[in-house]
């Protein structure tokens, strides 16, 4: 476990007025219906366990009313688990005492909020560097420090504007900035893209690859889009409920999808667009056609297979070793919408 | 039997007077024991009352003049405001009303820092409390609505008359606003904001003092104007029981049908009113940067 950065273990949460009762009956299986109806209670999260290594971009999806956003606040204890831990480091969470709790947002974890959350009598200096502020850092080491994330999410020159005299994505750059501000190692993002419009979106989730590439924090990413928890997501987890319906990597998502509430989820997308041909090439040494690497992505790689001689490619991994080949076959297949019986119809890796 | 319905059980005479005898002598008691101490408790507002008003009364004229002005203007960062405030005061002092003003002045003055002081920390208590909330609120309710001789009897049987009880009777009256306003700033600042100031890791301190005071500023503002307001509309009140100022001209213009005394007194009231409001909102306004328009960006 020592790997794990942020380790989940039997998270539960009760909303109501004797939650220690609620959750005894659910522990003993009653179902989330029964409890509301007999107890009052609503079961918000139910039995959640979620590891996550250091360093990883860890998407948990799902539709409003999943629990999501009351996930994301257990692990910097905002909201308090009915029962469960939340291990960071090796600490407990829910065992801190406010002033130990208090340090740990101040230095180890800090949060992007769906509406930003940004103080509106601050300056967006002011905002960025609030966290500094909150540290009790001196004054010069703070406007320095302020300064550099002021820059870095393109906001040089707005540093005297005050949050309602910009637009929803710069709002949302000035709290991006003044969570990143604090050099903390976890990084809670609570929706943070939702509010904002496509085009935004897009832009906003290049800056946080970019600086994640850069940074290597520990991510914990909610969002309801599929397509962008595809596209940020070192792994997903699916919430449903309150409960944690399937746990993987992208491409594992789309190919091996675990019930039908996630093919469902998952049948619109463009698949040749998340998925990579390491994921569906077949294992092979020799040379054949031409060379692709192994992350490229099949919407990519079609013309190129396409356009070979035999309808082969070689898959290269980033050393540039052969690790496999792609037929047009295989590729073609793979982009086919899974119907809701079969599964398991590709030779994946 | 039929009697009981036609005629209300009441206490018999002779029982009500004995009753009422038993509250009188107990409190009569009580403020012979107590009423000293009483007094030496409110000793140090009466001197700074009494300081503050021999200050305004012994400064020579222009320059308490040119002193509002000045304040007018470091206050709202007004010409128009200092210029008139400066007007207003030369022509009360030509109306012969110079002395009432500053003697008002300074009970307001005073009446109105007494009830910033308390009324501020007593609003946010109750806004951190729902608790102290639920039993405030009645006590305010009662401050507002009980007439005023009411409550100016026990405080005239404790302390005489006098400047104190005056000024007891105007910060009674002129308080509940800026509690009220306070504690409902405070409780309609964004549960969003707070949220974050929380993640970030901000004590309650720092969440007070940089986000919740400062989110809560046009309510406490507006709760400052109506403690003014109601201060100022107490004076002719407090003339009733021996403060100096502009309220024992009112009183004597209504005792003897002097229209033009009674306007004149009232409308150098009003003035006093506007400029203070004036000067307090346009400081507030100058705190509140954030909700200017800037049309770029």
């Amino acid at each position: 476990m020592a790997d794990n950065k942020i380790s989940i273990k039997g998270l539960y949460k009760v909303f109501g007025d004797r939650p220690n009762d609620a959750i005894q009956n659910i522990i003993n299986g009653m179902s989330k219906e029964k409890l509301l109806s007999e107890h009052g209670s609503v079961l918000g999260l139910n039995n959640i366990n979620i590891d996550i290594p250091a360093e990883q971009l860890h998407v948990i999806m799902g539709l409003s009313g999943s629990g999501k956003s009351t996930l994301i606040r257990h692990i910097n204890r905002l909201i308090d688990p009915t029962v469960g831990k939340v291990i960071i480091d090796g600490d407990n969470i829910m065992e801190m005492s406010q002033e130990e709790l208090r340090e740990f947002r101040r230095y180890k974890a800090s949060m992007v909020f769906q509406k930003f959350g940004l103080f509106p009598h601050r300056t967006v200096f002011q905002n960025i560097s609030y966290g500094l502020f909150i540290q009790g850092i001196r004054e010069e080491e703070v406007k320095e420090r302020t300064q550099v994330w002021v820059d870095k999410v393109g906001l040089t020159g707005f540093e005297k504007y005050y949050p309602a005299h910009l637009s929803g994505g710069m709002q949302q750059r000035v709290g991006l900035a003044r969570a990143l501000a604090t050099d903390a190692e976890i990084l809670l993002m609570d929706e943070a893209f939702s509010s904002l419009d496509p085009l935004i979106r897009n832009n906003m989730q290049d800056i946080l690859l970019g600086l994640q590439e850069e940074l290597h924090k520990t991510i914990i990413f909610i969002t309801h889009d599929l397509d962008e928890a595809l596209r940020l997501g070192d792994e997903i987890s699916f919430l449903r409920d309150g409960k944690v319906v399937q746990r993987g990597k992208p491409q594992d998502i789309i190919l091996r999808p675990a019930d039908d509430y996630i093919k469902d989820f998952i049948k619109d997308i463009n698949r040749s667009r998340v998925l990579k041909v390491s994921s569906i090439m077949e294992n092979e040494t020799k040379v054949f056609g031409p060379k692709i690497r192994s992350n490229t992505s099949i919407e990519k790689a079609l013309p190129i297979i396409a356009s070979s001689d035999k309808g082969l490619v070689t898959v290269v991994n980033a050393k540039g070793k052969t690790i496999g080949k792609v037929t047009l076959k295989n590729a073609i297949s793979a982009i086919e919408r899974p119907s809701r019986d079969k599964t398991n119809r590709y030779h994946y890796k | 039997m039929l009697e009981f319905f036609e005629e209300f059980p009441e206490m018999s005479r002779g029982d009500l007077r004995d009753f009422k005898k038993v509250i009188d002598s107990a409190f009569r008691s009580f403020s012979r024991t107590y009423g000293e101490s009483i007094e030496n408790f409110f000793d140090p507002v009466l001197w700074f009352l009494i300081w503050f008003e021999k200050l305004l009364l012994n400064t020579p004229w222009p320059i308490i003049i040119l002193v509002v002005a000045g304040l007018c203007y470091l206050g709202a960062r007004s010409w128009k405001l200092s210029i008139g405030s400066l007007l207003t005061f030369a022509l009360i002092g030509y109306l012969g009303m110079w002395e009432d003003t500053m003697s008002t002045m300074a009970l307001i003055s005073v009446a109105t820092i007494l009830c910033i002081a308390i009324g501020i920390p007593l609003g946010v208590w109750m806004a951190r409390s729902d608790r102290v909330q639920a039993l405030v609120m009645p006590i305010l309710d009662v401050m507002q609505t009980i007439p005023i001789f009411v409550y100016l009897l026990p405080v005239l049987m404790l302390l005489g008359i006098g400047k104190v009880p005056g000024l007891i009777a105007v910060c009674v009256y002129a308080m509940p606003p800026i509690v009220r306003l306070t504690n409902l700033g405070i409780r309609l600042v964004d549960k969003g904001v707070l949220e974050a100031a929380d993640a970030f890791g901000a004590d309650k301190k720092q969440k007070l003092l940089g986000v919740q005071i400062p989110l809560a500023l046009p309510n406490i503002f507006a709760g400052i104007n109506q403690t003014i307001m109601m201060a100022l509309a107490m004076v002719v009140i407090a003339s009733m029981i021996g403060v100096r100022g502009l309220g024992i001209p009112v009183l004597q213009a209504i005792q003897n049908q002097y229209l033009a005394l009674g306007l004149m007194n009232g409308l150098a009231i009003v003035a006093l009113a506007i400029i203070f409001d004036r000067v307090l909102q346009g400081y507030g306004k100058r705190l509140q940067k954030d909700r200017e328009v800037k049309k770029n960006g």
